[in-house]
């Protein structure tokens, strides 16, 4: 058995959501490969020969791979995937982007955000926003998986010495191109990587108020996401919101600030180790999953906490 | 120009969902069904495409709608013509299918029907595959804009903005293209009452897997569905002084 794992990177960084997939590979059993498609990566692919496990790097550098583009990088997937027994990448916007694609050239049924690995064909994963658990097996030849990086624990980024391959291979469907992109600056860890998130909703009633959430944050080293509510009414940016539509994170800690609860919203922090909620409504839903509840005004409370941390 | 608009029916999004005692499934017996949330949004969509293109004096534009699903799903296809959509195509299957299914099923409408622009939802919140729009344009060879917040329709292209981890990204694609739509596309409108009752005359045609040459075989089964684990019940703080002491003692995460 040979697993093809699908790296997730910028054409600078290995992002870490990688090595959560790498583990999950590890869980499989067999030999590990990292794919690199990408422009200029070979820094991301002497990062991937470092990790712990990986035997083979295979770096497919063409202008086409540029921006991760599916139209053109998945052939290259499906084109070199069809001799591996697994095809996996992290359940990140790029690799539910791509991933689906691959399994439909490859004409095989894909499993999406797992879980855990039962065994080398046996996988769970969450449905009805996480309010379901399903066990599903697949009888395909090549198992085509995304991987919910906050199921796995990392592996390594050190260790491995794996040997980097250069792939020919360009496929260019000329059907699409890059126009551009915006993305949001942050000196916070990342949303999906933080070991503690402090979130706000709707109870922050403007946009200005999350500097409460921001100082908090900045003294426990944390990243700051949002409520579906919150990105709604404009007080944070999209790409902060936690959520079965959102980001799905897992910290140590979660602190959950004038957050209702919704079963959308759980669905995506639910799995947190420690679950805080402040909310002045002692009915909310979020008090039914918080390890620690405090009823109280979060413009006295946070400020206090931000205080006494 | 023409769009085909894919929509699912599914349990809907506000009821809480019970595991069958006997771990085969989900209970759907008497539970409310609804069209996907993420499909009202595709259908919003054609239909504010189909609305500029009237304003702005170019051919008109024809919505079809389909949907895969049981007989019952008629009922979400009433609901999209209710709301502006022109005719209806159901293809009627009674089992449970995989997205590869579905987008197979979608595939061989798409070539009898050659539209320009496909949009469906990003994922069904039952499921929660995310997998359907890519799919089918993996089969057809088009193009893709999934998690769009923004579609713009320009000649023989459409620029669609999606959103990514990090921010949004904006891609161009050649027509004719696969569009997956994202929560900030646009908010959905009411069908309202005198267009419910047209929607009644509206056309809604019937097909079969069988009919449209489309086996649905899978390679995918599901063993068991298992409620999540229950997380143990908390405790209820009163101060903040209480909190801080708990996180750093008890709970040794700060």
């Amino acid at each position: 058995m040979t697993i093809l794992v699908i790296a997730e990177h910028d054409n600078k960084v290995l992002a870490p959501a990688t090595l959560n997939t790498v583990a999950a590979a590890a869980k499989i059993g067999g030999d590990i490969h990292v794919l690199v498609a990408g422009q200029g990566a070979g820094a991301v692919a002497e990062a991937a020969a470092k990790i712990a496990g990986v035997s083979k790097v295979l770096n497919a550098d063409n202008a086409a791979y540029a921006h991760q583009l599916p139209e053109n990088v998945a052939p290259l997937v499906a084109e070199l995937g069809a001799g591996y027994s697994h095809i996996l990448a992290a359940a990140t916007s790029n690799g539910k982007n791509i991933l689906p694609r691959v399994a439909a050239q490859l004409d095989v049924d894909q499993i999406s955000e797992i879980i855990s690995v039962e065994s080398a064909d046996t996988f769970k994963r969450p449905i009805y926003a996480g309010n379901a658990i399903a066990t599903v097996q697949s009888t395909a030849s090549v198992k085509v998986i995304t991987v919910r990086a906050t199921g796995f624990d990392p592996v390594a980024a050190e260790g491995g010495s794996a040997a980097v391959e250069a792939v020919a291979a360009a496929h260019d469907a000329g059907t699409s191109s890059f126009v551009g992109e915006e993305l949001a600056k942050s000196d916070r860890p990342e949303l999906t990587a933080a070991k503690i998130v402090v979130s706000g909703g709707r109870g922050m009633q403007n946009g200005d108020n999350f500097k409460h959430l921001y100082a908090l944050a900045d003294k426990l080293g944390a990243a700051v996401g949002a409520s579906r509510a919150a990105v709604d009414a404009g007080f944070v940016p999209n790409d902060m919101q936690v959520g079965q539509t959102g980001k799905i994170v897992a910290p140590q800690l979660y602190i959950a600030v004038g957050i209702s609860g919704a079963i959308q919203h759980l669905a995506g922090m639910k799995d947190s180790k420690v679950i805080v909620a402040i909310n002045k409504d002692e009915e909310a839903p979020i008090f039914q999953v918080a390890d620690y509840g405090l009823v109280a005004d979060l413009f006295e409370a946070v400020p206090e906490l931000e205080k006494l941390v | 120009m023409k769009i085909l608009v894919s929509i699912k029916r599914v349990i809907d999004y506000n009821v809480k969902v019970r595991v069958k005692a006997d771990n085969s499934g989900v209970d759907l017996a008497n539970v409310k069904m609804s069209m996907n949330p993420f499909c009202e949004i595709a259908v919003e969509e054609a239909v504010r495409l189909k609305e500029r293109s009237i304003k702005e004096g170019r051919v008109a534009t024809e919505i079809v709608v389909v949907s895969i699903g049981p007989t019952t799903a008629q009922e979400q296809l009433r609901t999209a013509l209710g709301l502006g959509a022109d005719r209806a195509i159901l293809v009627e299957s009674a089992e449970e299918l995989t997205s590869l299914a579905v987008a197979k099923l979608l595939k061989a409408v798409v070539d009898n029907e050659q539209p320009q622009l496909v949009i469906l939802g990003k994922q069904a919140i039952d499921s929660d595959n995310n997998q359907t729009g890519q799919m089918l344009a993996a089969l057809t060879g088009y193009g893709q804009g999934t998690f769009a917040s923004k579609v713009e329709v320009s000649g023989d292209s459409v620029a669609v903005t999606r959103e990514i981890d990090g921010g949004a990204q904006t891609v161009s694609l050649k027509l004719p293209a696969i569009v997956t739509t994202d929560l900030r596309l646009n908010e959905p409108r009411y069908a309202s009452l005198p267009n419910i009752m047209k929607a009644k005359k509206k056309p809604l045609e019937v097909l079969t897997p069988d009919a449209l040459g489309v086996s649905t075989a899978s390679t995918n089964k599901t063993i068991k569905v298992e409620a999540p684990a229950a997380r143990s019940a908390g405790i209820k703080v009163k101060s903040v002084a209480e909190l801080v002491e708990k996180l750093k003692n008890e709970a040794k995460v700060i």
